[in-house]
């Protein structure tokens, strides 16, 4: 027999959809009717629509799709317009900022100015949807950690392709766009600066990463385990402390000492999953700029263990040759 | 109740057939693991056992030739145009001759590299190509003893039973892609047999294994810039794509010759590293000295499809997929014969195309159509290793 337990639920409730708070005056109407879409039912809310999506949600996603186009005709240009090549090559193809001898200036089409132009479109929309997050959340009269956590992704993202590349004078030191192309352009980039992994605030980053799982599995788990208490409704039981909280504090407890509450758990999370690319971002961006290789930066402080030498020598010592 | 069995036997049909698609590209457990270097360090060699069995029996060594007496005379007094072998006596020219139509042209015989009616005749390209790599052969095991050892080469190390070896390359622009403003595929984000398959700079050869070659040495070498290291990301991809070349060339893992800790660290590498270096150096000089001068040799069909360039030699030409050609074993020492090439003062061609008078035939190999040129995606390729 189906019985309501938590957000994965089998039990669909079947109503009117809902039309959402009325709007203050100047802004835009929301767009779409509203559907109930079963498979969405079991996954999250059934409901789809209506959505808002204002001047700059208009924007942001123009904006988008001239990125997107921008990218993926290159793409198929690449392929020689062969429609086949394209989804063969998909993964592999990808678009390259402009070569190192073209500095920060704008490059011809062919040859970078087509990445410079994606990226600024992308870096457009990215932002207008920023501010959209924030505006919508204000006019929820909600918080605006989401947007927060939202620029910290952003951060990271301007590092990569738009921050470092400044300071380093040069577009070709930016990730190129496609899916195995900036794979291998980041496996390249820890390793043209003696690997990454001695870059203490990559550390940092793996850390709040890791850590950011592992949290999102504790809470997640911990939420279901109480959910036939109702512990699903966890911000009323911020203030209104029911056995779901009872159980979930004290199974914590029990088992390791220290347990997080109702409300803090969700800054434990917060702040892990912000920290992640905001520490990441900081790596990045003294890579190449401040210190030049991560493994000698690691030596001279201590970071490096020491193991027995495997007996190569460069050859060139003996030689003198030049490569 | 059956309704809800079969649910659940499309949802275990539906996960078993995700689950294949997502791994199709993977090869199937187990593998064997190598313990190369110090415990904790990750100096690992991974193997794929049944893969490997393959290679082994694909790369064998034929049974040497019985060996023979010096006798009848010396070849350069007795036959006409006999300019590298000369020294040997009939019986070894013989000898050495049939061993390199076994090597070479088995199933075309004698009249691959000779007229039948004139044998001492140079008016076939393949007589002189093979003349100058013959003095190729000797000029290896004479002076890049640090990369062959006493192992060495002959013919068969890159020829393997075949006319032109299964691994040359050409300068190779790839696939045609729209031109005008359509941006550029900077030489890589194509599949490529050449790197592993990654979309790293799909011809790295071009770049390391010709005269004046660029730098593979990227990494700075302080530990805070200075400004002495002028290489960037993109040389970084070059180099990293030459590396995934070594790794398919030779079977291998980054970790046979790096630890992966340092790339650039000497100490905390195997001596592996250094071998492989030489063979940089070797690969490089073969190409410049022996190989690109042939060009004008060549007929049309035998060049390159992009730049019409000769066929030119890398880690793969030899090692074809084993850390060490035909896994060590040294014809070398069952062939004394090609100790004694001698190796002339100029490797300036005997004959140019424009100069013969027939076309000779057309052996397989080169000469593809440009268009056809897309690489085999993984698990297409004729040899995926």
């Amino acid at each position: 027999m189906a019985e309501y337990q938590n957000i994965f639920t089998q039990v669909q409730v079947e109503a009117a959809p809902e039309a959402g708070v009325p709007l203050p005056r100047g802004h835009s109407a929301r767009v779409g009717t509203p559907q109930m879409v079963h498979l969405l039912g079991r996954i999250g809310n059934a409901q789809i629509g209506p959505i808002y999506l204002g001047t700059l949600g208009v924007a942001s996603l123009a904006a988008g799709v001239i990125a997107f186009l921008i990218i993926g005709f290159n793409f198929w240009a690449q392929v020689n317009w062969s429609p086949i090549e394209f989804v063969r090559q998909l993964f592999w193809l990808g678009l390259e900022p402009p070569a190192p001898e073209y500095g920060l200036s704008i490059p011809p089409l062919a040859e970078g100015g087509w990445w410079l132009m994606a990226g600024f479109f992308l870096t457009t929309s990215i932002l207008l949807w920023w501010v959209r997050m924030y505006r919508r959340a204000r006019a929820l009269g909600m918080g605006t950690h989401v947007a927060w956590a939202f620029a910290a992704a952003i951060w990271l993202y301007l590092v990569l392709g738009f921050i470092r590349p400044l300071l380093m004078g040069s577009w070709g030191e930016a990730v190129p766009f496609g899916i195995f192309p900036h794979l291998d352009w980041t496996a390249a980039f820890s390793i043209k600066y003696g690997n990454l992994f001695y870059n203490p605030f990559h550390m940092l980053s793996i850390a709040f990463l890791y850590g950011s799982t592992l949290l999102f599995a504790m809470h997640g788990a911990t939420i279901l385990a109480v959910g036939r208490y109702g512990g699903e409704r966890e911000i009323e039981q911020i203030t209104d402390r029911g056995t779901a909280s009872e159980r979930a504090a004290l199974f914590w407890r029990w088992t390791m000492g220290f347990n997080a509450t109702m409300e803090s758990i969700h800054r434990w999370a917060w702040w892990f999953a912000v920290l992640t690319p905001l520490t990441g971002g900081i790596g990045i961006l003294l890579t190449g700029t401040v210190v030049d290789n991560w493994y000698l930066w690691g030596i001279q402080h201590g970071l490096v263990p020491e193991y027995p030498d495997l007996g190569g020598t460069d050859p060139t010592l003996n030689q003198g040759a030049g490569q | 109740m059956s309704n809800h069995m079969s649910k659940r036997l499309l949802g275990a049909a539906a996960a078993i057939a995700g689950t294949t698609l997502l791994l199709a590209a993977c090869e199937f457990p187990s593998m064997e693991t190598e313990q190369v270097g110090y415990r904790g360090t990750g100096m690992e060699e991974v193997k794929n056992p049944r893969r490997e069995a393959e290679k082994r029996d694909r790369l064998q060594a034929p049974e040497p030739l019985p060996p023979t007496q010096p006798g009848g005379g010396r070849a350069g007094d007795v036959y006409e145009n006999v300019q590298v072998v000369g020294d040997l006596s009939i019986t070894e020219f013989n000898r050495l001759m049939t061993a390199m139509t076994e090597w070479v042209s088995p199933e075309q015989g004698c009249n691959y590299c000779h007229i039948p009616d004139n044998l001492a005749s140079d008016d076939i390209y393949t007589k002189v190509v093979s003349r100058r790599m013959m003095e190729m052969t000797k000029h290896i095991n004479d002076n890049w003893s640090d990369h062959v050892g006493d192992t060495g080469v002959t013919c068969y190390t890159c020829h393997a039973g075949q006319p032109v070896p299964e691994y040359v390359w050409f300068k190779d622009d790839g696939p045609p892609q729209a031109g005008g403003m359509a941006a550029s595929r900077a030489g890589q984000n194509i599949a490529s047999a050449s790197v592993g398959y990654s979309s790293l700079p799909r011809d790295p050869f071009s770049a390391f294994f010709v005269d004046e070659p660029e730098s593979i040495r990227v990494i700075p070498t302080t530990a805070l810039p200075d400004g002495t290291n002028p290489r960037n990301i993109m040389d970084t991809e070059k180099t990293y794509g030459l590396m995934m070349h070594f790794s398919e060339s030779l079977g291998v893992n980054c970790t046979y010759c790096h630890n992966s800790r340092s790339f650039v660290a000497w100490e905390s590498s195997p001596p592996t590293r250094e071998n492989a270096w030489h063979g940089i150096q070797m690969v490089r000089d073969l190409n410049v000295d022996y190989l690109v001068p042939l060009e004008p040799v060549y007929p049309e069909s035998q060049l390159g499809p992009h730049h019409r360039d000769a066929p030119k030699t890398n880690c793969q030409t030899c090692h074809q997929g084993a850390n060490q050609p035909l896994y060590g074993v040294s014809m070398l020492a069952d062939y004394p014969e090609l100790d004694r090439i001698r190796i002339r003062d100029n490797g300036v061609p005997d004959v140019t195309r424009d100069e013969l008078e027939a076309p000779a035939a057309e052996p397989d190999g080169a000469g593809e159509d440009p268009e056809q040129m897309f690489d085999e995606l993984p698990g297409e390729g004729p040899d995926g290793n």
